[in-house]
């Protein structure tokens, strides 16, 4: 407790955007590289408003593409630098095939996504389309609920990163514009050195040094590239623990953690919604119309989508009579379409437990979703619930078939 | 202080979305709760905006969008009225920026239950910036209506956001429409 004493802090008005530039300036990074996408475009200003008037000494580069701004990182991070960058919607998609490397070559890098929906029809608005592309690319994958979250989450990211159990990329991701571009109160550190008392800065990877030459990104023949595989295999397990202690600590350091799965009221509940970003801000301002409609519900945030929280995910199945899941994203072809829905139940399954979920896809490409539709929502679950109704099929909240 | 939900409606370039945020900005300093957004469209100068804010004296959770607001703020009468008062409370309040006469005012608005608020904005823009970016003269009017924010906490939020030299010039342009805004009925 007497650490906490010391730390200083300055609540600031900041978007989520400025909130995570603040927290990459706190980081002390050593290199930027991006390209302007909306909505992701007033961090990177940010951080270069940082650096131009000396509050960041770190390059700025500036690149053509997404597809090599996260290249640019990987150099800069095999070199030993501390890296970030950020991206969205078709810039994410864009870096795709660099985000496979970044992890296969086990580099440190911290990224944030403000997540958007894809193209075609072009949208500049937010879902969560882009990011859960992303979910067979082993990142470790954030997802926060506020500004002062995603601020959070950046110094976490860093420190799940570059550990040594765990070495592996990873994406911090919120809410394009209902999040990325919303001011509201965030705390950040007084002094940017404090926080690096929490993550000091130690090259604990392999790096590239011609005094100490190594061989970086080779070819892999079927003798070995397997084994190679499944040490990200491993890398991801222990990331699991590694992200559980890097929130414990920094509650430790700095007063404020998050755990992996926020919840409100879901002991003794009718049913529980899960679901994960800003959308729970908007289901929490909820319960009081669901209370006066009769229906006692829970609230759940996964804020940690890779490595999956099965446990927490158990947990919270074990005391839900229902889960209704809210995805703000499509698995095209899948009856159960919704990303955490889908995997969800998977873990359900293996577990043996077998109680409904009501998946329903909400929010896509920002269709607004309000407290009169969580009401709705939770009203239809609890329907079909009383019923013993189960669904095979996700429904498409709102859509005009 | 009750939760106010307040809706920015002016035309690309008049800053609407800056004023949603300066007051937010403000509020935030003063220690209160608040939540500035804009309505997401792509920018065009001339086009419709709309901007949102929320304040209160405890945290605000929802990002869904202010359907009803207690408070709109009108920078640019030249949008159909239909579309500001659209959703809002009744008994709510609107401010305009008007150089109209009283009775022609409630004439428009007959039949909107409704307090309707006042400022020529457009003319202390001219007078304090050169220019008809008439936010921070409607943000003086507002925060005259509303005190969720210090005159004091607004200045510190107007000088992050402007160079010196047009800040003061902003900083002025609040100052008169706050002591300028008139209740029409």
């Amino acid at each position: 407790m007497e650490e906490l004493t010391k730390v200083e802090w300055v609540r600031l008005p900041l978007s989520t955007n400025y909130a995570v530039a603040y927290a990459a300036k706190d980081a002390d990074i050593d290199i930027v590289s991006a390209y302007p996408i909306t909505p992701q475009t007033t961090v990177v200003e940010k951080l270069s408003e940082f650096i131009a008037n000396g509050e960041l000494k770190a390059q700025m580069i500036h690149v053509e593409s997404e597809h090599s701004a996260l290249s640019a990182a990987i150099g800069a991070s095999a070199m030993g630098a501390r890296a970030f960058t950020a991206t969205a919607s078709q810039g994410l998609e864009l870096m795709h095939e660099v985000l496979h490397i970044a992890s296969g070559l086990r580099l440190p890098i911290v990224m944030s996504v403000a997540a958007r929906a894809l193209s075609a029809p072009i949208s500049i608005w937010g879902d969560y389309t882009d990011l859960m592309n992303t979910r067979d690319t082993s990142w470790v994958v954030l997802i926060a609920g506020s500004a002062q979250e995603a601020y959070d989450s950046v110094l976490q990211a860093y420190k799940i990163a570059e550990d040594s159990r765990v070495l592996l990329p990873v994406m911090v991701g919120y809410d394009g514009f209902l999040m990325s571009h919303t001011y509201e109160p965030v705390s950040v550190l007084a002094n940017s050195g404090a926080a690096l008392r929490y993550i000091p800065k130690k090259v604990t990877w392999a790096t590239l040094n011609p005094e100490r030459p190594i061989t970086v990104g080779a070819m892999a023949n079927p003798d070995w590239y397997y084994e190679i595989k499944y040490q990200q295999v491993e890398a991801m397990k222990a990331a699991y623990e590694v992200v559980k202690e890097a929130d414990a600590e920094y509650g430790r350091t700095f007063g404020r953690s998050y755990g992996i799965i926020e919840e409100t009221d879901t002991d003794g509940s009718d049913l529980n919604v899960l679901t994960y970003g800003g959308i729970y801000g908007t289901l929490l301002e909820s319960s009081e119309i669901i209370r006066k409609n009769g229906i006692k519900a829970g609230f759940a945030r996964l804020r940690l989508f890779r490595p999956f929280p099965y446990e927490e995910v158990l947990k919270l199945a074990e005391k839900s009579s229902a889960l209704v899941v809210l995805d703000r994203a499509i698995t095209y072809g899948m009856p159960i379409a919704g990303p955490l829905a889908r995997e969800v139940i998977s873990v359900l399954y293996s577990h043996g437990i077998n109680i409904p979920v009501y998946n329903f896809i909400v929010g896509i490409g920002q269709r607004s979703f309000t407290e009169n539709d969580a009401l709705k929502v939770v009203s239809a679950s609890f329907e079909m619930l009383k019923r013993g109704q189960k669904i095979d099929e996700s429904i498409y909240w709102g859509v005009r078939e | 202080m009750e939760r106010l939900e307040v809706r920015w409606h002016g035309r690309g370039g008049q800053g609407a979305v800056t004023a949603a945020v300066l007051v937010a900005e403000a509020a935030i300093i003063d220690g209160k709760y608040a939540q500035a957004y804009p309505e997401f469209g792509a920018e065009r100068r001339g086009a419709p905006v709309v901007a949102y804010s929320r304040f209160s004296d405890s945290p605000i959770l929802t990002r869904s969008p202010i359907l009803n607001p207690d408070v709109v703020v009108v920078l640019d009468t030249s949008i159909d009225k239909s579309i500001y008062t659209n959703g809002l409370k009744e008994g709510g309040t609107i401010i305009l920026n008007s150089s109209k006469d009283n009775s022609e005012i409630l004439s428009t608005f007959s039949g909107v239950k409704a307090k309707i608020a006042k400022v020529n904005a457009t003319k202390i823009a001219l007078d304090t910036l050169g220019s008809a970016i008439v936010n921070t003269a409607m943000v003086g009017a507002f925060v005259k209506m509303f005190s969720v924010a210090s005159l004091d906490s607004l200045n510190e939020a107007i000088l992050e956001t402007f160079s010196k030299k047009v800040a003061e010039r902003n900083i002025e342009a609040v100052k008169r429409a706050y002591g300028e805004v008139e209740i029409v009925n």
